[in-house]
């Protein structure tokens, strides 16, 4: 969204200084845009700004939604970041299932982008299927059908013991496997990303890989030389928006867990977590402190992704 | 380069490509499918797999790895649609109402928006289109706790209003960025003549504006609808009353009381729930694969 969004910004600031004066002296006869914008202006200041500014403020109070917030200070902040375990394991938890779902969500979707692209027959119809896991994944049905094929008896240790003679543990109650079975779940979904990768590399000149299969250079060659500098700013668009959404998932830790983010925490997400305190306690000031820092590590990463953007993004223009 | 470029580029297989797949030889482009098919074969095994069970007899599920069942029993839907308390009729019937709801307030509130942004001149029109960009990236972790005490004080817990009055206020700001690329692109000759014979601003989004762009109204209602349906958090802290369930709050009920020993039920109602969005992908999906590739939706 990121990369686009600064575009649109440019060219808006472009168009403003460019349009005919007939435009201006029309829009002026028409009355403001500022009717139009009410709607959404409502919803910005009630919706977001509004609640942004008090949920800043209740993450330094005691609040139960029952009696009024208490001022404590730093006192959840403090307590959070030196004397909460369950804070640490969620930290653990969510960590590495960003680390792990997301790259290898994304050089799937690379990959299989990448075959698509090889100009065969049947194309709608491969990515079409590819495409459809993305589009149920987020639903809980699929929760449930995850949470029974990697049960003890469920249809992955059929499996393996038809196919191999092992009798596999059970995947969802075992603390050692549960997170990865959640990692493989967002995998599945590799559809959406490989849409955009495989629009982007349709935006690469083919006479690049002539010239280079001219000049004698081989397939890995013109992968690592031509197609993945040309294809940065997708790889960079897609990274964002996929590592933001891993930091926001809950749906499927909250079914497979039933709620608690077990077994011993392997599952408690952050957002699950902060769920558990906001709606299972009621500790509303101290979930909105998480919600702070959560909100401070996306701020952190988007950040850093930006600024290291203009060491390995390649842009044409 | 232009969205449509894009979009374009994206679904029509290049002519330099077809040369090259012209020009392999024939046992290469075999592998490549045979590969492509085993790779789907996988992907939607789980799928194929849990409508399987779902009807099949209730003894097989955990004995049997294949896709055909012994015999087909749609006994399981029944039992499934009446597991619990409320049937699930009601909560179809809810999901449906909220979604449509949702599908009419987003595409009105995000297209007046929107137009205001591609198409209106006023001062700080700049200033708020960078704020609704920044608030694209803002997890809603952050105001969700002020929302819920506002709708709290509102009285409105309990009922679909949180649900549905947000879209109402354009609160889905990937969908006012998604139609303002769009209306960018229709020509600015169109709007000016109108002017010139006198059009209001208003006649213009409604007479020209929004028949022109029904494209990208339906991407984002179909978006809206898939999304609402889905949709497990909002409903899970809004709704307690169970004839007030969704259908995703439904199933989660299901798997927690009568789920671990009908799992035939709870298939047959988790296939059921994927229905509506299956449908959308069967009849939509060149919209659904545009709307990714120009805007990046994330799903």
């Amino acid at each position: 969204m990121a990369v686009r969004a600064g575009e649109a910004a440019g060219s808006l600031g472009a168009e403003a200084a460019t349009t005919p004066s007939l435009w201006s002296r029309m829009s002026e006869r028409i009355g403001p845009g500022y009717l139009f914008l009410t709607p959404w202006l409502i919803g910005l200041f009630g919706l977001t700004l509004g609640p942004i500014i008090y949920s800043f403020y209740l993450s330094f109070t005691q609040f139960d939604l029952l009696t009024s917030p208490e001022w404590v200070g730093l006192d959840n902040y403090q307590r959070i970041l030196t004397a909460d375990p369950k804070f640490m394991a969620s930290m653990r938890v969510t960590f590495l299932f960003v680390l792990f779902s997301v790259p290898l969500k994304l050089a799937f979707a690379l990959a299989v982008a990448m075959l698509l692209n090889k100009g065969i027959s049947a194309l709608p119809m491969y990515r079409a299927i590819f495409y459809l896991p993305s589009l149920l994944g987020a639903s809980v049905a699929i929760a449930i059908l995850w949470r029974t094929i990697f049960s003890a008896d469920g249809l992955i240790n059929q499996l393996l013991w038809t196919a191999f003679g092992i009798s596999g543990p059970s995947w969802i109650s075992n603390p050692n496997y549960a997170l990865w079975t959640l990692v493989v779940l967002s995998i599945w979904q590799f559809g959406s990303p490989m849409i955009i990768f495989l629009a982007g590399l349709r935006q690469i000149p083919q006479d690049m890989y002539e010239a280079a299969s001219l000049d004698g250079a081989s397939q890995w060659r013109q992968f690592w030389k031509i197609t993945l500098p040309l294809l940065t700013p997708v790889v960079f668009f897609n990274v964002i928006i996929q590592t933001i959404e891993a930091f926001k998932s809950f749906t499927p830790a909250f079914i497979i867990s039933g709620g608690q983010g077990g077994p011993i925490n392997s599952t408690l997400f952050y957002t699950l977590y902060l769920y558990q305190e906001a709606f299972g306690f009621f500790r509303m000031g101290y979930a909105s402190a998480l919600a702070w820092i959560l909100l401070a590590i996306i701020s952190a990463f988007t950040a850093i992704s930006f600024l290291s953007s203009r060491y390995w993004v390649h842009y044409d223009d | 380069m232009t969205t449509d470029a894009v979009v374009t580029a994206a679904l029509k297989p290049g002519s330099m490509e077809a040369e090259k797949a012209a020009q392999r030889p024939f046992w290469i482009s075999a592998l490549i499918h045979a590969a492509l098919i085993g790779a789907c074969f996988i992907m939607i095994y789980p799928l194929l797999w849990m409508i399987a069970a779902s009807v099949r007899p209730q003894d097989e599920i955990f004995t049997s790895t294949g896709l055909i069942p012994s015999a087909v029993d749609f006994g399981s839907y029944v039992r499934g649609w009446n597991g619990l308390r409320v049937s699930f009729g009601t909560f179809f019937l809810n999901s449906f109402v909220i979604a449509t709801l949702c599908v009419i307030g987003n595409v009105l509130a995000c297209s007046l928006t929107a137009f205001a942004f591609a198409r209106l001149e006023f001062f700080g029109r700049q200033f708020w289109f960078g704020l609704m960009l920044m608030t694209l990236m803002l997890p809603y972790q952050v105001t969700l706790i002020p929302q819920y005490v506002l709708f709290l004080n509102l009285g409105w817990v309990d009922t679909i209003l949180p649900l549905v009055v947000p879209k109402f206020l354009a609160a889905d700001a990937y969908f006012i960025f998604l139609m303002v690329q769009f209306f960018r692109g229709i020509p600015r000759e169109l709007d000016e003549a109108a002017m010139m014979d006198g059009c209001s601003a208003w006649r213009i989004y409604w007479k020209i504006m929004l028949p022109l762009s029904t494209p990208v109204l339906a991407t984002a209602a179909i978006f809206t609808f898939i999304w609402t349906w889905d949709d497990f958090f909002g409903p899970l802290i809004y709704l307690n009353d169970m004839r007030q369930y969704t259908v995703m709050l439904g199933l989660r009920t299901f798997t927690d009381s009568t789920g671990e020993s009908d799992f035939g039920g709870l298939f047959a109602m988790s296939v059921a729930s994927l229905v509506p969005i299956f449908l959308f992908f069967l009849f939509f999906q060149r919209l659904l694969i545009e709307g990714i590739a120009t805007t990046g939706m994330k799903r």
